[in-house]
């Protein structure tokens, strides 16, 4: 009983740095619609940064003093790196596609990643305690933590400052009438601009907060950012984006789901031990499940208002022009004599684009034609890959029953998620894509039982005949086509007609008798189970699998070869992948910090063509047809 | 105080308005007439600048106001009324004016809330109401009361009249006519003639996006025709 007890107060202490960050991330999701990536950038640097000031502060003789201002200074710091990256970086993206402001947040990861493996190196750093905290107290017999003890008040007071700060000042007045109505807020003569920067820096400001109360608690790494966002994102979609008192409440509830899984017992499953104990993501996921069959916005949320004014018009799919088939034809002849004019390096560089094409073209076939944008795929092409592994290493299974078990769990993953992401639209979506790729990313890491956790499988080659590099380029060459035709000749039947009628006035699609959920739910499993066979052809020609396979970078990975290519056409992600792969490859073996340079690049990207490039072409191409007439 | 000229609007490549020109004097009411569709909300919207000026010049208290972003209009002391009202659903009456609080301006009437009560006495009963639980009639007092705490010069009023009962509609003429009594400057779109009648001094008729008639009201009362091509449905 008492223990039971103790548990719950060790679930409200982690609800209350979950919450920390959450909030942030939510109110700046209420004001400026962007889904901020580097949320996790920030709150990772608030415990770095805290960590440096609290040593020299302390060092200083400034004593406790030394160590609450760390955090705070640190706190203060950081919200001002916000308002920079708001004022350099967002204030120009206002206006683009959320997928573009999710990528060009992300290079801000990329680049902090970099720049905090430089300044404070790749090892562990242990914080100091907090001075006059160090104890525990009693309860009903059981020793508690003081510290945990602050955590716990922590939470709810921010809430209630927020509360205020958000009902009893002007300021947190116009914040909340931009929530819901920007547009109206200009009119009435406010300057949004001064009111997203400062929310910019309370949002940053929290993060970085949560992060320096870390210090006490557990080492600062440089995982932190991506560990952190994803849990952002499930309380943020589970409480409600941009309200406050629903992430503090969704925090509370999975957090203390977290804290009361640790007594489920491990049990077997088919002769393998299945700790639910040590996979902490599964509550987030239970109560995201449930809460969005509920409540599809959120405990406290509420759909959103005003739906993105003058969308982009997706164009109509066009017959192929004869010219590009020809070219098709061309590139496929190439393909198939490659073998005899480059030598086993070349077939391996070969071999490993055409697996990316096909991840690409699946990840098109969802966001193009279905309109549902992924920032998860990595997902079924990591599903793909361990459906494919563990066949062969815990059943012996021969590589063809691998090649064929790969893409199914995928596709039982396609469904299963599928269901409840078909049931959002945008944004919303994306965040939802992006958390189940994390639940799989750490179903693999965690299961170290059935997964071997993060050594990964190894020794999963092809069967003795494909053994050759050059057999099994053909082989790759043969499925990787194949599918990419099948998905092409989708989007050409009825089913790709329907799917895009969904996308484009669902409404209207409904009315003419079409089930745009079942459409869309279909689409969206064809590619997982297109990216899961991308996966498993993926594990014989490397010979293992890891957790990395479903990781973020590797969603963000085939989201960047989409939109390279555009999004609009269908041939355009196949050159797309072919190209960042190319440039991909370049950078890691040009220089160390090629995080920091794809991160510069990314953004860059988004800047120079803030409605794609693809948009951009399109455009430049109209604008001749105009000059034409 | 302000003057519109050549002005044209896309809205994509739609081409919406076609060389819209307006002028209107200190201290009058002057309505844009028109049908729905016509163009009447897209000429406010393009003077607030919430929708960019393809080509023309705008000029508000004889500065060229083109392009300027909506929010330095509205600090110039140009109030906008949308007609769709956008109250803010969340929050209450007085959260609501709050937002549209601008400091006092010369040259303009002054604004608080109390004043706006007087004049508004059924928003006075429900100070703390949210916004999205007020029946039409009431959010519509409440978005014009909004804009006037901005302390305005001008205002453009996008359809006033619009979903109102006939007894809340000749309460509306008589605030409008008690405004123009303070000294404001009223640009209202409307599509109903009678209550155009009953406030403006000036009309001007717009008809796919280009302005086709203009002259005082009592011009436009005298000419049949012109009502009949323009306005009758
Ligand atoms: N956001 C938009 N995108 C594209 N076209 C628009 C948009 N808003 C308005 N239009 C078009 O512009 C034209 C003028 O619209 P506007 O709203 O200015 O008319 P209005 O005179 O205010 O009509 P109403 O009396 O119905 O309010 C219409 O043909 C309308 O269809
Ligand atoms: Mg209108």
């Amino acid at each position: 009983m008492d223990f039971l007890l103790v548990q719950f107060l060790n679930g409200l202490a982690s609800a209350s740095s979950l919450f920390l960050v959450a909030s942030g991330l939510s109110i700046i999701f209420g004001v400026s619609r962007i889904v901020n990536f580097a949320h996790g950038s920030f709150y990772m640097l608030g415990a770095y940064v805290a960590w440096t000031l609290t040593r020299g502060l302390d060092w200083v003789a400034f004593g406790h003093l030394g160590f609450w201002g760390g955090i705070l200074i640190a706190a203060v710091v950081v919200g001002l790196l916000g308002v920079i990256v708001e004022i350099l970086l967002l204030r120009r993206i206002y206006q683009a596609p959320e997928l573009f402001q999710l990528l060009a947040t992300f290079g801000v990861v990329l680049i902090v990643q970099d720049a905090t493996l430089w300044i404070w190196g790749a090892q562990d750093l242990l914080g100091p305690r907090a001075p006059g905290m160090r104890g525990a107290i009693d309860i009903m017999g059981q020793r508690f933590p003081q510290y945990e003890m602050l955590l716990i008040v922590i939470g709810p007071a921010v809430l209630g400052l927020l509360w205020l700060l958000f009902h009893r000042t002007r300021w947190g007045t116009l914040v909340r009438a931009a929530t819901l109505d920007r547009e109206m807020v200009a009119a009435l003569g406010v300057d949004q601009k001064l009111l997203f920067t400062s929310i910019f820096f309370l949002g940053s400001f929290l993060a970085a907060l949560g992060g320096g109360l870390q210090l006490p608690r557990e080492p600062v790494q440089l995982n932190m950012d991506l560990a952190i966002i994803a849990d952002a994102f499930v309380v943020v979609v589970v409480g409600g984006m941009g309200s406050v008192g629903g992430a503090y409440l969704a925090a509370l509830l999975i957090a203390e789901l977290q804290a009361f899984m640790l007594f489920v017992p491990d049990f077997a499953l088919f002769g393998v031990t299945v700790s639910i104990s040590k996979m902490t993501l599964i509550p987030s996921f239970l109560v995201m499940a449930v809460v969005l069959v509920v409540r599809p916005y959120g405990l406290l949320g509420r759909p959103p208002s005003h739906a993105r004014i003058a969308g982009a018009v997706e164009p109509v799919v066009r017959a192929t022009p004869a010219e590009l088939k020809w070219l098709g034809y061309a590139a496929l002849a190439l393909l198939v004599v490659l073998p005899f004019f480059v030598g086993d390096y070349g077939l391996i560089v070969a071999t490993e684009i055409l697996i990316m094409v096909l991840v690409a073209a699946s990840l098109h076939f969802m966001m193009g034609p279905g309109g549902m944008a992924s920032f998860g795929h990595a997902a079924y092409f990591g599903l793909g890959a361990y459906g494919a592994a563990l066949m062969t290493k815990h059943l012996m299974a021969p590589m063809a029953v691998g090649l064929a078990a790969g893409p199914l769990l995928a596709g039982l993953f396609g469904i299963l998620f599928g269901w409840f992401c078909v049931r959002l639209s945008g944004v919303y979506l994306a965040m939802l894509t992006l958390a189940f790729a994390q639940i799989v990313w750490s179903i693999a890491f965690q299961w170290v039982a059935m997964t071997g956790g993060d050594n990964g499988l190894l020794g999963i080659w092809p069967d003795s005949w494909a053994t050759g590099k050059d057999v099994y380029y053909y082989l790759t060459l043969a499925l990787c086509v194949a599918g990419v035709l099948v998905l092409r000749r989708m989007i050409y039947a009825p089913f790709g007609y329907a799917l895009r009628a969904g996308r484009d006035s669902p409404l209207r699609a409904e009315a003419i008798g079409i089930d745009v959920v079942r459409v869309q739910w279909a689409a969206f499993t064809v590619a997982a189970v297109f990216a899961g066979l991308a996966g498993a052809l993926f594990v014989y020609f490397k010979g293992s699998v890891f957790p990395t396979y479903a990781s973020i970078p590797k969603s963000v990975d085939a989201l960047m070869m989409v939109l390279m290519g555009g999004v609009q056409t269908i041939t355009g992600p196949l050159i797309g992948a072919v190209v960042y792969m190319g440039l991909h490859e370049q950078l890691v073996r040009l220089t160390e910090l090629w995080r920091l340079v794809l991160g510069a690049s990314i953004i860059a990207l988004v800047l120079a063509f803030p409605q794609g490039i693809a948009g951009f072409v399109v455009r430049l191409w109209l604008k001749g047809k105009a000059e034409d007439l | 105080m302000l003057d519109v000229k050549g002005l044209h609007t896309y809205y994509g490549r739609a081409h919406i308005l076609a060389d819209v020109a307006l002028s209107v004097a200190k201290g009058e009411v002057v309505v844009l007439l028109g049908r729905n569709g016509a163009g009447k909300s897209t000429t406010m919207k393009s003077i607030m600048g919430l929708v960019p000026a393809r080509a023309g010049v705008i000029r508000f208290l004889d500065q060229d106001i083109t392009g300027r972003e909506s929010h330095a209009i509205a600090r110039m002391g140009l109030g906008y009324v949308p007609e769709d009202r956008r109250i803010f659903a969340e929050l209450t009456v007085m959260e609501n004016l709050e937002v549209g609080r601008q400091k006092p301006r010369e040259g303009a009437p002054t604004w608080t809330a109390e004043r706006l009560f007087a004049i508004f006495p059924n928003l006075a009963e429900m100070r703390d109401r949210p916004g999205g639980r007020m029946s039409g009639g009431e959010q519509q007092m409440l978005t014009i009361a909004r804009t006037l705490m901005g302390n305005p010069r001008a205002i453009l009023l996008d359809e006033p009249s619009e979903g109102l009962a006939p007894v809340i509609v000749e309460q509306m003429a008589n605030t409008i006519k008690a405004l123009k009594s303070e000294g404001l400057t009223v640009v209202l779109s409307e599509q109903n003639l009678h209550f155009a009648h009953l406030v403006a001094d000036r009309a001007y008729i717009i008809e796919k996006g280009r302005i086709r008639y203009t002259g005082t009201m009592g011009e436009l009362a005298a000419n049949d025709s012109v009502r009949a091509q323009y306005l009758s449905v």
